[in-house]
């Protein structure tokens, strides 16, 4: 069991009935309703709650970076000082210093055009009037306890130079620089892969212990609190529901909402079994064979250009009423192989085979009849919608292209028939996409995919975007609508979870390579080659008496550049298992488990490697 | 994601947010008012008076406005009512940057769309078109052309003016589409087998109509002094007919004597200016995604 401070200690931050008011064109909105909380010294506070839930604006609040048009009442004790009465350079006084903040994005939160060292030695310099050359070498000191590799050349690159882990490491590392006794972390490890958000986690849990720094946790990630967080407050609709220590609230959670918010989560380690591989009696609905894609990238004028492999002899095959999940960090290949699956990209070779007819060497016009088939839906389910159509003018537009000699009265009852399909409100059909939220906007991009009735539907990161109570309904659908249509579909997605849910076969791409295929009982349950093993150790649990210990596994490293991949087998610059041959030669494509599978991995038999 | 919609209001398309945040302006209101008013006045002000702009009235000569004849704004050095010929001028002027703007808006946006929807070798040559273009010192070129056909024939105004503003809205187009054409909603076009033609009007057209309209109306001034330059320059429209620029001209060499053969042109091109400017930055204000 973990400590959990009792508060016999003065609580380091106390809220005391906060509300939060926006004046908007549209009336007030009431984003915070009588918070009242406390986070005590050595304490970590997850703050829980879906968007709008006025997580963020809480405390955004207590540091007085609202807008204009925000209205804060309510007391924020921090250290006997009330916050909300503070002048500016009163809270000046505190923001940076005693109070440190990190933010989701990383990429936005850091001055571009300004050295990673200078940025991490402004706070010091300011809040401490200390002299530069004392304020970098605090930085470095700092660079280091955030663990980031090779911390001198750090301090002089520019923040497009750092990946997105390396980024958040230096924002923690700005936050810290003057030891606050309060750390708050917005959602600090959303837009990060799972094998950087683990370690991102993992280093937030030393950082509390080692300064005895109260923290507040701001995410809607159940599982990064379990592995974090002392206490869980749940907020939602700007009220707190709940709060306690985190074991009492997810063992037995006292709300009904908190109740579905961690029935909804979708666990790598749900009780229901993956779905089970049938017999491959259907004939294959997708084809890839050894696809290889690549970009050059002009780095100036006169420069010659380099290669970027995306993809590099990836074969995968779908068959009808079959899934294929296709999980990978950032930078894997995945979404580029999914575009180049549905030809939006060419392929440099390869063959692409749709239901039984290849369409890699088919022009645009030879193609568009059999576009019908093979449909999308992707990521950003606002972007992927055009903001000037109507929803019944987006889902009818795939008709007016492949059944252009229907009328208008049967094209509208087949938009109506394909909102119905999806579960979405025909009343919503003049609607513009804006008007819509995450998840009816994702609906919406749904219909328009299957109002053709596609035999193959591929899906690029389908949920990641939505909240997890939405991700829960719409993977149900896909669910649903692969059932009834006898569907193939192709699933990518960084969230092994919710791949587990859906599919049927895993395929593991790592910098643009496969480094395992098989059934997906067979890769959740013993996974063969190290990344996966990687990947699966990284999701987080949303149980507070697994997911502390899973997360101090974690292992460090980050992928390589695509632009300079290392020789003989690319994971080996991070597999713990890595030996001289893993250097010299590539791994062989080895088919195991019988035939349904397949891994490329020197050690994957060895003792000690294998499983 | 926002699950909960804040805003209420009803359905709107690009029209309708126009006219919604349009009407805070006061000030691009009143110009409106004031625009509208010119154009009524100058399609049928001169057939309210008993002169037309070419005719000559030999007992007033340099007559001064706001006097007791039925000149209302006196006449010229020629005897021809002032008032007529400036809401001529009006109606030449703005025929002239209406037309051009038209020509620009239309080799423009499909230049721009095409160059930045296709890409590749294509938009490269239409761009390096586009920056030579640029680089040729057009003065010369519109000289050229005007003394090589008709001198002061409209059609060549037309042409040689609207030549100029479309380079500048290609560009814009261009970059709009480049940012455009990563979007998701493209792809889903693509996927869904749409060809090249049928995405950049159903698709590209209908988003980049907020810049184009509202780069049009400021093109709409561009013209205006460009076709009053000319004019101003003797290359432009021709006696008798006059443009607010050869009018201008008139009256400046007129200045000392007859101030006011100056001053008519000269405050109604500034205030058609200022109207068309104002209503052009409003509708930027208005249609910019970040104000939302």
């Amino acid at each position: 069991m973990r400590w959990i401070p009792v508060s016999v200690e003065d609580p380091t931050l106390r809220l005391e009935s906060l509300d939060v008011t926006f004046e908007t064109p549209q009336g007030e909105v009431r984003a915070v309703r009588d918070l009242s909380l406390s986070v005590a010294p050595g304490e970590c506070l997850g703050v829980v709650g879906e968007s709008g839930a006025g997580k963020s604006q809480s405390f955004l609040a207590v540091m007085g970076l609202l807008g204009r048009n925000a209205r804060v009442s309510g007391r924020a004790l921090f250290a006997g000082v009330d916050l909300l009465t503070l002048s500016r350079a009163g809270l000046d006084r505190i923001r940076g210093s005693r109070i440190g903040m990190v933010f989701q994005d990383p990429m936005t939160s850091l001055t571009p055009h300004v050295r990673v060292g200078d940025q991490i030695a402004e706070p010091i310099a300011h809040h401490r009037g200390a002299s530069r050359a004392a304020a970098l070498q605090r930085a470095l000191e700092l660079l280091r306890q955030v663990h980031v590799t090779d911390p001198e050349r750090r301090l002089r690159q520019y923040p497009h130079e750092l990946s997105g882990g390396m980024r958040q490491r230096v924002m923690l590392a700005i936050a810290l620089a003057c030891e606050p006794s309060l750390l708050i972390a917005d959602e600090p490890t959303t837009a990060l892969d799972v094998t950087i958000q683990a370690q991102i986690l993992s280093l937030l849990v030393e950082l509390k212990q080692d300064h005895r720094m109260a923290m507040i946790l701001i995410t809607h990630d159940m599982g990064a609190v379990a592995g974090v967080a002392d206490r869980v407050a749940i907020m939602n609709q700007g009220r707190l529901l709940e709060i306690g220590s985190t074991g009492a609230v997810f063992k037995s959670p006292q709300q009904q909402y908190t109740r579905s918010l961690l029935a909804s989560v979708a666990r790598i380690d749900a009780r229901e079994p993956v779905p089970a591989e049938g017999a491959r009696t259907a004939a294959s609905a997708l084809a890839l064979t050894d696809i290889r894609v690549e970009f050059p990238i002009t780095t100036g004028w006169l420069a010659a250009p380099r290669v970027l492999r995306a993809v590099e002899g990836v074969s995968l095959q779908v068959a009808a009423g079959e899934a294929l999940g296709i999980v990978g960090e950032s930078g894997s290949g995945k979404s580029t192989l999914a575009r180049t699956a549905l030809r939006l990209l060419p392929p440099d070779s390869g063959q692409i085979v749709w239901l039984g007819r290849r369409v890699d060497d088919l022009s645009a016009r030879e193609l568009k009849p059999l576009r019908r088939d093979v449909q999308v839906i992707f990521q950003d389910p606002l972007a992927s919608l055009d903001p000037r159509m109507t929803v019944s003018q987006i889902v009818a537009e795939p008709l007016q292209v492949h059944r252009p000699a229907l009328g208008a009265p049967e094209r509208q009852a087949e938009v109506i028939e394909a909102l119905t399909q999806v579960r979405l409100d025909p009343a919503l059909a003049h609607r513009y996409p804006h008007e819509l939220s995450g998840g009816q906007c994702q609906r919406v991009g749904l219909a328009r995919a299957m109002i053709l009735r596609p035999r193959v539907l591929i899906c690029d990161e389908p949920v990641s975007a939505l909240d997890v109570t939405v991700q829960e309904e719409i993977v149900a659908l896909l669910a649903d609508l692969k059932r009834r249509s006898g569907l193939a579909m192709v699933l990518i997605s960084h969230n092994l979870a919710v791949v587990r849910q859906l599919c049927e076969r895993i395929l593991v791409l790592y910098l643009g390579k496969m480094m395992e295929q098989g059934c997906a009982a067979s890769v959740y349950s013993e996974p063969l080659h190290p990344y996966t093993r990687e990947l699966l150790a990284c999701v987080p649990i949303p149980d507070p008496e697994v997911q502390p210990g899973r997360l101090a596994r974690a292992l460090p490293g980050e992928p390589p550049s695509p632009l300079a991949p290392p020789s003989g087998c690319v994971y080996r610059t991070r597999c713990p298992h890595a030996i001289d041959v893993c250097r010299e030669r590539e791994p062989q494509w080895e088919p195991t488990r019988g035939r349904s599978g397949a891994v490329a991995c020197h050690r994957w038999r060895d003792p000690g490697v294998a499983p | 994601m926002n699950d909960v919609n804040p805003s209420r209001e009803p359905s709107r398309g690009l029209w309708c947010d126009i006219r919604v945040r349009m009407r805070r302006d006061r000030g691009a209101l009143i110009a409106g008012a004031i625009l509208v008013l010119l154009v009524a006045l100058a399609l049928i002000g001169p057939s309210l008076s008993p002169y037309a702009y070419d005719t000559l009235d030999w007992q007033h000569l340099a007559l001064a406005p706001f006097n007791t004849s039925s000149h209302l704004l006196g006449t010229d050095r020629l005897g021809r009512d002032l008032f007529v010929r400036a809401l001529q001028g009006v109606r030449i002027s703005l025929l002239i940057s209406l037309i051009a703007t038209a020509i620009s808006v239309a080799v423009g946006v499909t230049w721009g769309t095409l160059a930045g929807y296709v890409g590749g070798r294509l938009d490269g040559l239409m761009m390096r078109t586009v920056d030579i273009l640029y680089s040729l010192p057009y003065l010369f070129i519109v000289i050229i052309l005007t003394t090589l056909f008709t001198r002061g024939s409209l059609p060549v105004l037309f042409i040689s003016i609207g030549a100029v503003g479309w380079l500048t809205m290609a560009r814009i187009v261009r970059a709009e589409t480049l940012s455009l054409r990563k979007r998701e909603f493209i792809e889903a076009a693509r996927a869904t087998g749409l060809g090249t033609g049928a995405i950049i009007w159903r698709h590209l057209v209908p988003n980049l109509l907020g810049p184009v309209i509202v780069y049009a109306t400021l093109t709409v001034p561009q013209m205006m002094l460009f076709e009053s330059f000319l004019s101003f320059l003797g290359l432009g429209v021709q006696e008798p007919l006059a443009s607010l620029g050869s009018l201008i001209n008139d009256g400046a060499r007129e200045m000392q004597s007859a101030p006011w053969m100056l001053l008519v042109p000269a405050i109604l091109t500034t205030v058609l200016l200022l109207c068309f400017n104002l209503i052009g930055d409003s509708l930027r204000d208005a249609l910019d995604p970040r104000e939302r």
